[in-house]
């Protein structure tokens, strides 16, 4: 019994404390996090990690052997086979194929845009750790003592953003779709949904530099993005409101999008609508021509890319025909890297993932807005702004469809590779019987 | 290295990958990286829908053929080992290798056995002839649908009738090698040619 008493008033004092550390941890949050997103104002924290982050990475990467990365392709990768100066079949013709096809063996341009990048040097996260061995004791201290900041500090702060951003979105805007549709409620539906993507930001911490917004969409256009993960959907909203345009979901997702469209007109469809292209076409246009409404966000794609690269755009959005915003994100992947690989991980590991990396930095460039000229057909304009974006951001050009991550390839391309190689030799035929 | 940590086939590897295939150990790495990449099974070998799943593979004209030279005779899977002797028929030959020891076995990629691996590609059944049925179906191959089978088979009688010496309608490999183009193999380089050898 005299046990039990003496430790009474230590668990009031204990349960003082708790209470205590918990208000101000609150208020901190409060003061440095929420009110600030609230008025889309910074106090510079993120930069200044992300400025101490580098300085970190710079010390462990001196410590780090880079072993010299052997560039030596296997081959004497000069020279290609050109067709048009060869006459008649030779038995050497088949080096041509054969070397291109072990040269695309050893290393191709589109599988290895379905994996994240692989980095120069390490960030200290062992989920970017490839061939980095055991160096020194301090990078292993250091290492330790970033797990324990990611894991024990920075995510528990992060997922309790990311719950108050979303619950806030979802009670907020339920709340503004009670209102008589007006100037009032387009108003207070920009400032909730703005408020709430900022929030989210903070969640991830993500650190983003947007350049050029005078040529940030406007209404009754489109703005098209290269797509790289779910992010991105929060990292142009921050910046700008949006109309969405994606299929239903079920689930959380489904309430948010549910609470969504109640403040303003978002393009939700059902899962069988999906498929009817034309049902697509027709909402999207009747969207965009009613001035009033938000432009449009689409990601042409169709699929996550490793942002090292932008694949085929698909011509559905650019046949509309009203002004098109493209928009060019890309990411530092020494930080986090925010590809999102369908096939290895679900929604909320991917999360998870994101919001236990140091932060999420990216660059966004808002480029000017492009519409399709005389006698362009939608594909070619699709690629005219595909290559704008690539420039911008630094990306690879590709030609090959993001579908190939999970479908084959065509057999119109294997058909083609074969037409030119019959056209060089028939050629000779024909000269042949001329003579 | 990663696959020090795998199978004992696989450390024993690495020594006698150095000696044998000549390959540096940075291009090893570099090889091991790509076949797990394409390694989707995670199995520690490959098979042929892994080969075809790289689409500028799926794309070539003679991509089967090429793929099936990775699997030994019969066999469905092809493990790091015999991944890296089939890619190292490719690797140009450095000068200093050609004053090596003449008593020691031939290097993979030396030009004779890259000629067997082109001659492979020709002759499917492996009895040491290309016949004109193998040579038309590689042309076939090459050329799709687009060329009539007389043209297509006026091309390979002219070719057979070239590089035939003993006359038996086929071309064995020594008939192969003394091809007139391929005495060094050349490459057009846009302006002048190449010697891929």
């Amino acid at each position: 019994m005299g046990l039990f008493l003496d430790f009474n008033p230590f668990d009031n004092l204990l349960c003082i404390l708790l209470g205590i550390s918990f208000t101000v941890w609150f208020t901190l949050l409060l003061v440095f996090i929420i009110v600030p997103a609230i008025f889309g104002v910074s106090f510079g924290i993120r930069q200044l990690y992300m400025k101490t982050l580098l300085k970190i990475f710079e010390w462990a990467t001196h410590r780090i052997e880079r072993g010299a990365k052997d560039n030596n392709h296997l081959f004497v990768s000069d020279g290609n086979r050109d067709l048009d100066h060869a006459s008649e079949f030779e038995m050497s013709d088949i080096f041509y194929f054969c070397r291109q096809g072990v040269e695309s063996i050893m290393d191709d341009e589109v599988t290895k845009r379905f994996s994240a990048e692989e980095l120069e040097s390490w960030n200290l996260l062992t989920r970017s750790n490839y061939n980095f061995q055991h160096i020194s004791l301090r990078l292993t201290v250091l290492w330790g003592l970033g797990v324990v900041i990611r894991y024990g500090f920075l995510l528990p702060l992060r997922v309790t953003l990311a719950f108050t951003g979303v619950g806030l979105l979802v009670v907020l805007t339920s709340i503004i779709g009670f209102l008589p549709n007006g100037r009032m409620k387009n108003f207070l539906s920009e400032q909730v949904h703005l408020m709430c993507y900022r929030i989210c930001v903070r969640a991830l911490t993500a650190i983003i530099t947007y350049h050029d917004s005078e040529n940030k969409p406007k209404n009754g256009g489109i703005c098209v993005a290269n797509h790289t993960s779910p992010i991105d959907v929060i990292i142009l909203a921050s910046d700008g409101c949006y109309a969405m345009v994606g299929q239903i979901h079920g689930g959380l997702m489904g309430v948010i999008q549910k609470s969504m469209v109640k403040a303003c007109p978002h393009i939700w469809f059902e899962r069988s609508e999906v498929k009817d292209r034309h049902l697509v076409a027709k909402r999207l246009s009747d969207h965009v021509e009613d001035k009033t409404k938000l432009p449009i966000l689409i990601f042409p794609e169709g699929t996550c890319i490793n942002n090292t690269s932008v694949m085929m755009f698909k011509k559905g959005s650019f046949e509309i025909g009203s002004t098109v915003y493209p928009v060019a994100i890309k990411y530092d992947p020494r930080f986090g890297d925010a590809f999102w690989n369908s096939s290895q991980f679900g929604m909320v590991n991917y999360l998870l993932r994101m919001m236990s990396s140091w932060a999420i930095v990216c660059s966004v460039w808002y480029l000017p807005p492009m519409t399709r000229e005389e006698g362009e057909d939608a594909v070619q304009f699709a690629n005219r702004v595909k290559a704008a974006i690539a420039r911008q951001g630094g990306l690879v050009d590709l030609l090959w469809d993001g579908g190939l991550k999970r479908g084959k390839v065509k057999d119109t391309f294997k058909e083609e590779q074969q037409k030119l190689y019959s056209k060089m030799l028939v050629g000779t035929q024909e000269d042949r019987s001329r003579s | 290295m990663p696959w020090l940590n795998g199978t004992r086939s696989q450390q024993s590897l690495s020594l006698n990958t150095v000696c044998f295939f000549a390959v540096s150990h940075s291009q090893i790495t570099r090889l091991y990286s790509r076949f797990t990449s394409l390694d989707k099974g995670e199995n520690g070998t490959l098979s042929r829908e892994d080969f075809q799943r790289i689409p500028e593979l799926a794309i070539n004209p003679l991509g089967d053929r090429i793929i099936n030279a990775f699997f030994p005779e019969g066999e469905d899977q092809v493990n790091f080992r015999g991944f890296m002797r089939t890619l190292a028929h490719f690797r140009p030959i450095e000068d200093n290798e050609k004053n090596k020891d003449p008593t020691a076995s031939e290097p993979l990629n030396s030009r004779t056995n890259k000629l067997l691996f082109a001659f492979q590609l020709y002759d499917l059944d492996r009895d040491d002839k290309i016949s004109r049925d193998e040579l038309l179906q590689v042309l076939r191959m090459m050329v799709g649908v687009n060329i009539s089978d007389e043209q297509l088979g006026s091309i390979a009688d002219r070719t057979i009738q070239e590089a035939d010496q003993n006359g038996d309608n086929s071309i064995s490999f020594n008939e192969f090698i003394k091809v007139g183009n391929l005495q060094h193999i050349y490459v057009w380089a846009g302006d002048h040619y190449l010697i891929l050898t």
